[in-house]
């Protein structure tokens, strides 16, 4: 119980188009991930799904009923926000049984159910706090408390985490996967961190300037991202992108090689460059290599300690790990060697 | 030697502070004094600081003679009746321009605070010709209803800055939880807002309790609130500045301690939120 | 409840308020206007009709019309040197280290608690009496002889007793203002070298700017429409010494019942706020942006 649908979703403020032409399809169920950068429509989207925003034009089905027009409070959902947006003057308690009375549900019922819902968030102690007495972490699971004590249909979590710190942050994660596969209900996630989204979701809806570049699960967004855009917002250092003579080879307007699909030696290697920075991480070395034009390589090996800035070295991209760009910067299919 | 001098320095501060302190509080003082005093004391020459008999008198004279707790009532009629009244119009108001803004929403602040900054002199002819064919002139109503206007921008606006200092996300997570507008209203934003509604109302009892213009314009005998009927004290008949004291006092205290309680957020409210 | 009802209930909300304020406040300023260009006497009521511009010619022409007006801006600007200098100097005194400062605070701004009616009467009697009061009695004591503050000083007593009861909104403005002073930032200051005197001509003045413009705007307000301080002490007199520019407008009105001179007097009032309201409102609005 928890299908999403957008269909042709538009939202305008004024005559700033934030939303062009938003089509999705989530399945019930599904952990769903909107990324992309900051002040790119995610937060918007969201908040369309949520009926906190009035959409411009298209429709909205939940389940297949039709949404769109209908009060934030009847679509079932949930919605964790960013500040956690606690009832501050409230105790614990009342903030998670907050939903369940505005509902008109009856006393005892919602004790039972604040009782539930705290145990399991590890909130029991907490129930006569106010909001302002509890941890970062604390906060958030009473916000999580509060929105999965009336059995939503689906969550909403707007970047959720991003008040933590890195610590709790990690453990939060897990325990929002954790959730998740108890709760089987449909989740959608907002976040700018790449690393969240690969880690927690099924699928990812990778957002820029408004549209959905791509919507696919982690793996695919890797290995087949469907333009410039995603295959350089997926994966961390970014990709390589090289365009000129090195492209036309490949019979492309621009190529992308991962980081960590570059292998380097000191004397023999497809191309030469000079080392200009070194980022020793521990685990792996992050090297940015000028190319004898001006390109700068990025890639990532272990630690070797004749890498040092100022040398010349080679390099070689694994052939089978080169993608393909057009002039729009689409990519393109095929194989991927000039013959 | 080293942690005397800032020793030094409060006391030398303290002694400054509180003299100037005692000078500008001394009229208020040396009224609440006289009221204790006979007549005859009050009018010593030299003035006789300490009252030797610390009478009550004068209060009850001072009832005896007019009716003074009518003008007292009066006075409190009109503050919470305008400030009652008041609030049940400004709070929708301040709601919503302050979570449901239109284009115009800042046009409509600018425009109520613009008539607060009217002198209010402009508008005293026709409303005491209005007053006078509607039976108006000297009666609560009447009085009310006009303090109310010259101070409903100044709820409008306050009530608005408190409003806006609620987190929208609040707000929408409310809406989420299924609350109605009016449940929002009485469950999260009146809570979430009391202090700020409350100083609202208690500048807003100050500035009534304390109107002279339209009080001594158009009250006269029935409905005069203190702050008209003290003025009948200045006929140059004879001096009764014990009695004068005792009413003065009678008047100021109330809201003396209503003016120290709020004085924090009054700051606020007679700057229109500049200075908080 | 969907987006558009919302936005119907929103405007409902606001209707009651905006409507109030346009019966109170601008249909009898309309009002003012048009009885300003008619002939309208109510001790005289077969005089009527269209009076051109003859209202203002006599209410200009009036040779207390310039004494109001003069008066009117020597009260403005007397009450607002005593207050903003001294209000700064007190500001500063009760933001030092001081025992009982609380306290002393509660009394400095007690003043401003006191109705306009009480404050007058207190001053005019108690106070500036002659014969009676304690300026009198600490004259006698300095060996100086009494002064005859309302008969002779009319207008400079008025000063008086309203920056007496505006100087605590100063000092409480100051005071607040003061207090939201960054202290890493002057103890940066201090790190610097600065000394108290820069620290206060550098970083404490300049913080205090805004709140200067403040106060200097409330208070004209205010005090461009002070009424029952002249109605109680001096009523305007001795001749029109001490009549400002409302109190002229309230004796036309309702004691010499020439309504319409007494409306051309208040649209030139209006006028004069106008002028203050402009810069008030502009930086009102700046406000409600940021
Ligand atoms: N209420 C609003 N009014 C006008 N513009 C808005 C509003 N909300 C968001 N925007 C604009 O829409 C764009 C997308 O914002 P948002 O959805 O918050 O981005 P994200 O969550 O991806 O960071 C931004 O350019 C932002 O300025
Ligand atoms: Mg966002």
């Amino acid at each position: 119980m928890g299908s999403i649908k957008l269909d042709g979703l538009k939202k305008a403020f004024g005559s700033q188009t934030v939303i062009p032409d938003a089509n999705l399809e989530i399945a019930d169920g599904e952990f769903v991930v909107f990324v992309g950068p900051s002040g790119c429509g995610k937060s918007t989207l969201l908040r369309l799904i949520a009926g906190l925003e009035e959409p411009t034009d298209g429709r909205i089905l939940i389940d297949g009923r039709d949404v769109t027009h209908a009060a934030p409070a009847r679509r079932k959902l949930a919605m964790v926000f960013q500040s956690y947006a606690l009832y501050p003057h409230m105790s614990v308690y009342q903030n998670i049984a907050f939903p369940l009375k505005m509902a008109g549900e009856k006393a005892d019922v919602i004790r039972v159910r604040v009782q539930e819902v705290a145990t399991s968030l590890d909130l029991l102690p907490y129930l006569e706090r106010r909001p302002r007495a509890l941890s970062g972490g604390q906060r958030q699971r009473v916000a999580i408390g509060r929105a999965i004590i009336r059995q939503p249909a689906g969550f909403l979590f707007d970047e959720p985490l991003s008040n933590l710190d890195a610590a709790l942050r990690v453990s939060m994660r897990t325990e929002i996967s954790e959730l998740h596969r108890r709760l089987r209900s449909t989740m959608i996630y907002v976040t700018h961190d790449q690393v969240e989204a690969m880690t927690m979701a099924d699928r990812i809806a990778v957002m820029n300037a408004g549209r959905i570049e791509q919507f696919d699960t982690p793996l695919e967004l890797y290995r087949r991202p469907a333009n410039m855009f995603v295959a350089g917002f997926i994966g961390s250092p970014k990709m390589n992108f090289i365009e000129g003579a090195r492209a036309r080879e490949y019979d492309a307007r621009t190529i992308g090689i991962r980081p960590e699909a570059i292998d380097w030696s000191i004397d023999s290697g497809k191309w030469r460059g000079r080392v200009e920075r070194v980022e020793h991480l521990g685990a792996e070395t992050v090297v940015h290599l000028s190319l004898d034009t001006a390109d700068i390589l990025t890639f990532r090996t272990p630690l070797d300690e004749r890498l040092v800035a100022g040398r010349t070295i080679h390099v070689s991209p694994r052939e089978d790990s080169i993608y393909r760009f057009d002039g729009e910067g689409r990519a393109i299919p095929g194989p991927k060697r000039n013959p | 030697m080293r942690s005397l001098r800032p020793t030094l320095f409060k006391a030398a501060m303290t002694f400054l502070g509180w003299a100037v302190a005692l000078l500008l509080f001394f009229p208020i003082l040396w009224t609440v004094l006289t009221s204790f005093k006979s007549e005859v004391e009050a009018i010593a020459f030299p003035p006789a600081f300490w009252p030797s008999g610390w009478t009550l008198e004068n209060y009850f004279e001072v009832q005896e003679r007019s009716e003074y707790f009518g003008h007292f009532l009066n006075s409190v009629a009109l503050s919470l009746g305008s400030t009652v009244i008041g609030m049940l119009i400004a709070i929708p108001a301040a709601w919503s321009m302050a979570f449901q803004p239109a284009a115009s929403t800042r046009h409509v602040l600018m425009w109520m605070l613009s008539t607060k900054m009217m002198p209010a002199v402009g508008a005293l002819v026709p409303v005491f010709l209005i007053f006078k064919s509607a039976g108006l002139l000297d009666t609560l109503p009447g009085i009310t209803l006009i303090v109310l206007v010259g101070n409903l921008p100044i709820m409008v606006w306050m009530l608005y800055t408190y409003f806006k200092e609620i987190p929208a996300d609040i707000l929408e997570a409310c809406r989420m939880d299924g609350a109605t507008v009016w449940k929002e209203l009485v469950h999260v934003l009146l809570p979430m807002s009391l202090p700020g509604v409350a100083s609202t109302m208690l500048l807003n009892i100050i500035l009534a309790w304390n109107e002279a213009f339209w009080t001594l314009s158009l009250t006269a005998v029935k409905a005069a609130p203190l702050s008209a009927f003290i003025a009948s004290y200045s006929s140059p008949q004879g001096l009764f500045w014990a009695k004068l004291s005792a009413a003065s006092t009678l008047a100021i205290v109330p809201i003396l301690i209503i003016g120290w309680i709020s004085q924090k957020q009054l700051v606020r409210g007679l700057t229109f939120g500049a200075v908080k | 409840m969907s987006g558009y009802r919302m936005k119907r209930a929103a405007r409902l909300a606001l209707a009651p308020s905006v409507a109030l304020l346009i019966v109170g406040m601008i249909v009898p300023l309309a009002t003012t206007l048009w009885l300003s260009f008619r002939y309208y006497n109510l001790m005289n009521p077969a005089l009527g009709g269209f009076a051109g511009l003859s209202n203002y010619e006599f209410f200009l022409t009036d040779p207390a019309f310039a004494q109001a007006i003069v008066n009117t801006i020597l009260l403005v600007g007397g009450v607002l040197a005593i207050t903003v200098a001294g209000g700064i100097l007190l500001g500063l005194l009760f933001d030092q280290p001081m025992w009982g400062r609380g306290m002393a605070r509660l009394l400095v701004i007690a003043p401003f608690f006191v109705m306009p009616t009480v404050s007058a009467l207190v001053w005019k009697n108690m106070l500036m009496h002659p014969g009676y009061g304690i300026f009198a009695w600490v004259a006698m004591k300095l060996g100086l002889s009494p002064v005859e503050w309302l008969s002779n000083h009319p207008l400079l007593s008025i000063i008086l007793i309203v920056a007496w009861q505006w100087l605590p909104f100063a000092t409480l403005i100051f005071l607040t203002a003061l207090q939201s002073l960054d202290h890493e930032q002057q103890e940066a200051a201090r790190m610097d070298g600065a000394g108290p005197l820069d620290r206060l001509v550098y970083i404490i003045l300049p913080h205090l700017g805004r709140a200067i413009t403040v106060v200097i705007l409330m208070e004209t307000i205010f005090i461009l429409a002070i009424f029952a301080e002249i109605f109680v002490t001096t009523s305007g007199g001795p001749g029109y010494a001490s009549t400002n520019l409302p109190y002229l407008i309230y004796v036309q009105a309702l004691m010499q019942f020439d309504v319409g001179a007494a409306s051309a007097g208040a649209i030139i009032a209006v006028v004069l706020a106008n002028i203050v309201a402009i810069f008030a409102i502009r930086l009102a609005g700046r406000n409600l942006t940021a």
